[in-house]
């Protein structure tokens, strides 16, 4: 239930990001989702791709500071009011999130939040128990396209 | 370790007292009868030649500073005709116009004793390969390890500084016995073979000499773990002659000045007078062994102290602790001295790459300092709270030593610029 999410240290320099991406793409990586967290000296690039670790191996080729970070893929219907029940099972279980983005498959007519919270395995059980989808590895890169 | 002057490194302290007597003596009336600077200076505090009769008299002597070379530029402190000088050199002209020295050839002769004493002390040997990789030119330290090397009967190899790949190929290739160069590129190289793959215990190389920059005992014992060696460090300044002015022995306790050449006093920089042993002060030196530029009680900024004590190693020549900064590399920040060896210090302490750059600035009336230094690549995390709680920890611990606070900021691996020569680790851009 556990999606690997790779996140690389961008310094705030010109060119940069053109630099990680060619990388990326350079490795034959496709990439599912990103977000980017900016402060006023660096940045971090979050990314979920189809090969999590030939990514990060590819990209601490190219000299860029990387890291691997598990993180909850939740699944939601393309609705209103839908996000709000995951988060309402997380308050609720008095579990904090420290970051997350979302993005819309255009083949499945879902919404997928990624969620980085402290402890996975309490959110997991959480979630799951109050009938929130989660996808893990496989069905999140077979579902997501 | 082999010593290379028994006769001048472990003789007697009476018998270094008589020989810097009859030097000094000899040294002055030189200076007084062909510089006209120094004429007009002794004359101005009223000592003449006359009134030298031991090494003791040296107090009654004016100094001289950096700016009086300057002052005189190029050749107006030089005691000898054009003629004589058989080599040049000049220190790098950052802060204004370049020092020039020259030597004679006793000069010359002088200077690489001095090198091949401290070659010896790191051990070299006559078949021993000495790979110089400090830069070959006006500046002192290629050259001075080199005439060193050939004093002493080894093998010089003048690989100079830059092109690492190439260095690493003679190490290698070549088995270089000793490595001579700037603290700052042997961290550099000790790197580069590490990221090659190379193991080092697969070299020759079993010792380094090191100078020409401030650097600490924590660095050394990197150095000596990167490289697989022994790191010795060397002191000189082109003004007194070029690097061999000190050395460390194998005891690695201190340097042993070549005081039948070059007379060392520890003074009090703001009042002029004479420090005793072990107390901190502003080293002074005497050429008292050169012909062409016979330098009286100069200034050198660097503040240390000195240990007249016999050395483990036999020597009984005076010993000069490590500088622990020059003084004109101390940045006074809201009014605090602020050594960029302390930033070094912190940083080995918190097992950091010791690559860093501090950058001071005045936002309106306050100064500002920002430490930008590499983040270990097992310090980055996911989040933007990782990071800055990393930057944290190194601002407490630098906080704790330098009395003042500075922004420090996390650069990724490898980011900063490596220097092939003197490390630049300061940059300031206050309008002072």
């Amino acid at each position: 239930m556990i999606i690997k999410q790779i996140s690389i240290f961008v310094e705030n320099k010109a060119g940069r990001l053109a630099e990680i991406t060619e990388a990326i793409a350079n490795a034959g990586i496709d990439i599912r989702a990103l977000s980017i967290a900016d402060t006023t000296d660096f940045g971090i690039l979050r990314l979920i791709v189809d090969k999590p670790e030939a990514a990060a191996l590819a990209l601490k080729e190219a000299g860029l500071t990387v890291s691997i970070t598990n993180v909850i893929a939740v699944g939601i219907d393309d609705t209103p009011g839908a996000f709000s029940v995951p988060m309402r099972v997380l308050a609720d279980a008095g579990i904090d999130v420290e970051y997350m983005y979302a993005f819309i498959s255009r083949d499945t007519q879902k919404a997928y939040v990624i969620l980085r919270v402290a402890d996975n395995d309490i959110a997991t059980k959480a979630l799951l128990d109050k009938g929130v989808t989660l996808l893990d590895e496989n069905g999140f890169y077979g579902l997501v396209k | 370790m082999p010593i290379y002057k028994p006769e001048i490194e472990c003789a007697s302290r009476d018998y270094l007292r008589a020989l810097q007597s009859a030097r000094l003596i000899k040294m002055v009336k030189n200076a007084y009868e062909n510089v006209p600077f120094y004429k007009q200076k002794l004359d101005e505090a009223g000592v003449s030649p006359d009134d030298i009769h031991s090494i003791d008299d040296i107090s009654k002597l004016p100094f001289t500073v950096k700016t009086d070379l300057r002052d005189n530029y190029p050749f107006g402190l030089f005691a000898v005709d054009k003629n004589d000088l058989v080599r040049i050199h000049a220190s790098s002209g950052t802060t204004g116009k370049p020092t020039v020295v020259g030597y004679t050839q006793a000069d010359i002769d002088v200077w690489a004793d001095g090198a091949a004493r401290a070659i010896s002390a790191a051990g070299g040997k006559k078949d021993d390969i000495i790979h110089v990789a400090y830069g070959y030119g006006l500046f002192t330290g290629g050259l001075g390890l080199h005439y060193g090397a050939e004093k002493l009967g080894a093998t010089a190899l003048p690989a100079s500084s830059g092109n690492t790949n190439r260095q690493i190929q003679m190490l290698q290739d070549f088995e270089s016995d000793i490595i001579c160069c700037t603290p700052s590129y042997a961290m550099f190289i000790g790197e580069t073979i590490r990221d090659m793959g190379i193991d080092p215990k697969s070299l020759k190389l079993r010792s380094g000499i090191f100078g020409a920059e401030p650097w600490t005992d924590e660095m050394r014992k990197q150095i000596e773990e990167l490289l697989d060696i022994k790191a010795y460090d060397i002191y000189g300044l082109s003004e007194i002659a070029g690097p061999g002015v000190s050395y460390n022995c194998e005891c690695q306790n201190g340097l042993h000045v070549c005081e039948d050449y070059f007379y060392p006093e520890i003074i009090d920089p703001h009042t002029g007078e004479v420090l005793p042993d072990g107390e901190y002060g502003e080293l002074v030196f005497t050429c008292i062994g050169k012909e062409a530029l016979p330098l009286i009680r100069y200034r050198t900024r660097d503040i240390c102290a000195l240990n007249r004590e016999k050395c483990a190693c036999g020597r009984t020549t005076v010993r000069m602790e490590k500088p622990r900064g020059r003084s004109d590399d101390m940045l006074i920040i809201r009014g605090i001295n602020v050594f960029p060896s302390q930033v070094e210090h912190v940083l080995l302490s918190l097992n950091m790459n010791p690559n860093y750059l501090i950058i001071v600035d005045r936002k309106g009336v306050l100064d500002t300092m920002e430490v930008q230094v590499e983040m270990n690549p097992e310090m980055f995390s996911d989040t933007v709270k990782g990071i800055e709680k990393e930057e944290k920890k190194i601002e407490n611990a630098l906080q704790s030593t330098l009395n003042i606070h500075a922004n420090v900021r996390l650069m990724a691996p490898g980011s900063l610029p490596r220097s092939e020569g003197k490390a630049k680790r300061v940059i300031d851009n206050r309008k002072l």
